[in-house]
């Protein structure tokens, strides 16, 4: 039951065949998957299952060794990361990466840095509209934030490129439950608003919980993939990654 | 009293040199990790290339601007074809690097120039002004003047440009900076040409005062390394506080004691800065990557 795709939408992020090495290391392989455009899709996997790797390649900090990414019908795999920002693809690191000597206003404008648009002060009200406490914290060194704070500032600095598709990657990672909720909340209301996104989770059933469908990455290979309701439900899935 | 004061006029004079140099130390080794002993060859670069092109006809000003020119290509030269490829190194590595490098573009410059001293005249003529009881060269408050506008602008770049907030957001957190776009190769090759640009301009307001050749660069790169680490590696204005307090100590005792010991000064204060006070006087300027 899990084989069969869920009829969504063409798709407009594809990857095909993917693999790639950290030196000999392979840690990804022949990885395919795809994202139609509006929709939550969360990737699951234990501990260095490639997880972080897939993004990064995705992104396009990791080199790809083989295979293909292609996004709204242009192969962008061997593009450049800067080059696939200014695409519409942004992502959120895992472990926040936030820029710790600039201040809260300057870690969000950096996220705007390929732009050119009048509209970027706007779009920074907009991020403090979204997530209040950072707007108390505009002056502050990024650095000096807390944990979820740095996780909503990272989001925020995501946000502002105007991404079209999202990479989420373990986003709720060392956060308190009060705070995952709010990141979760706020990734709801970002796919409401029509935004694509990409999540990436060790906490299955939160981020199954949120998403229309679902892939599980085991050692470099998609082992699972469906239907995030079935996956919910999937034996192998609640033994696997869920706890139950 | 005036003797005194006439040192420490001539120690600020050179020290404002050190501290340029210094601040080159500074910009390289935020952006990159790298502590770039081939800084001192932009300065001779500098001195030497304003002096070679104003020998041949060329304007005094115009000479300097291509010997800026010089310096930038050399930096951009030395990043693309000596840094780049070794990304990764280690930090010992890295440093016998930009020895090496600093060898290379002094051999270079020995085939190009000769090996003899070369000056070219003061911008504003040699009628000492006097100040007090002591005098002072008015090429000395080129130099003065010269590092405080050097200072000045790279605290308005790093602190209101965008472009300088991005080279501190790829030394910050070069992966995040990649994320967002910002070219993290750019901005490496940016820092190493401002800093080049620098090491330039202190070589040419200070060629006047004490005349230049191909072998300048080496103690240069040394006098403002004793800068950088005294006022604390990566940290701008202890760079200038550490380069002028270098040049001061070093006209003092080169007064009141002896000259032999001129070159020694350096030596002793980067060894009392890593015995005593490693981090130096300002510490690090960076916060806390979390
Ligand atoms: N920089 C690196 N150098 C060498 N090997 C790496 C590197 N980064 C990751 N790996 C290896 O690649 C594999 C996949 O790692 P990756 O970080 O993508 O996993 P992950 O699913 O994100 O794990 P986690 O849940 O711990 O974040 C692992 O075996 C890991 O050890
Ligand atoms: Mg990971």
């Amino acid at each position: 039951m899990l084989a069969r795709e869920e009829a969504s939408g063409p798709a407009w992020l594809s990857v095909e065949g993917l693999a790639s090495h950290y030196g000999r290391i392979q840690a990804l392989r022949d990885v395919a998957l795809t994202i139609a455009k509006g929709e939550i899709v969360s990737l699951v996997g234990a501990n260095g299952a490639g997880k972080t790797t897939l993004l990064r390649t995705i992104s396009g900090v990791q080199p790809a060794s083989a295979g293909r990414i292609v996004f709204e019908g242009e192969d962008i795999t061997t593009l450049a990361a800067t080059a696939r920002v200014s695409r519409g693809i942004a992502q959120v690191p895992e472990g926040r990466q936030i820029f710790g000597p600039l201040s809260v206003a300057d870690n969000l404008r950096m996220g705007a840095y390929l732009r050119k648009d009048g509209e970027i002060a706007v779009d920074m009200d907009r991020i403090y509209a979204l997530f209040p406490i950072l707007a108390g914290f505009r002056a502050r060194p990024g650095g000096s934030l807390s944990g979820g704070q740095q996780q909503m500032l990272a989001l925020g600095r995501a946000l502002m490129s105007r991404p079209r598709l999202l990479l989420l990657d373990e986003p709720s990672m060392g956060l308190a439950p009060v705070i995952v909720d709010q990141i979760f909340a706020a990734i709801v209301r970002l796919k409401s608003e029509g935004m694509t996104i990409f999540l990436v989770e060790q906490n299955a059933f939160a981020a199954l919980s949120i998403a229309d469908r679902g892939y599980a990455l085991e050692t470099g290979s998609v082992i699972l993939s469906g239907n995030a309701r079935d996956l919910l439900a999937d034996e192998k899935v609640k033994e696997a990654y869920l706890g139950i | 009293m005036s003797q005194f004061l006439q040192f420490l006029f001539s120690g600020l004079t050179e020290g404002a040199v050190y501290a340029m140099v210094a601040l080159g130390f500074t910009i390289i080794y935020n952006a990159s990790d790298v502590v770039n002993f081939a800084q001192g060859e932009f300065v001779m670069l500098g001195g030497m290339v304003t002096f070679f092109a104003n020998a041949a006809g060329i304007p005094l000003p115009l000479a300097a601007l291509i010997a800026i020119l010089v310096a930038v290509v050399a930096g951009l030269a030395l990043n693309r074809f000596a840094i780049e490829p070794a990304r990764g190194a280690s930090v010992v590595n890295l440093i016998i690097i930009t020895i090496g490098a600093s060898i290379f573009i002094k051999g270079l410059a020995q085939l190009v120039f000769d090996k003899r001293f070369h000056r070219f005249p003061a911008f504003s003529g040699d009628d000492p002004i006097r100040v007090l009881d002591a005098t002072i060269l008015p090429q000395s408050l080129w130099v003065l003047f010269g590092a405080c506008a050097i200072f000045s602008g790279l605290w308005l770049f790093f602190a209101r440009t965008l472009v300088g907030k991005a080279i501190t957001a790829v030394a910050a957190n070069r992966l995040a900076a990649e994320l967002v776009g910002i070219s993290a190769k750019r901005m490496m090759a940016l820092s190493f040409a401002l800093s080049a640009a620098i090491g330039a301009i202190a070589g040419i307001l200070i060629t006047p005062i004490s005349p230049t050749s191909v072998e300048v660069g080496t103690l240069l790169a040394l006098k403002g390394f004793a800068g950088a680490m005294l006022g604390g590696m990566g940290n701008p204005l202890g760079a200038v506080a550490g380069g002028l307090i270098v040049g001061i100590v070093e006209k003092m005792s080169a007064g009141y004691v002896s000259t032999n010991y001129k070159d020694a000064v350096a030596f002793i204060i980067i060894i009392l800065t890593l015995l005593v006070l490693p981090t130096g006087l300002f510490g690090k300027a960076r916060v806390d990557r979390v």
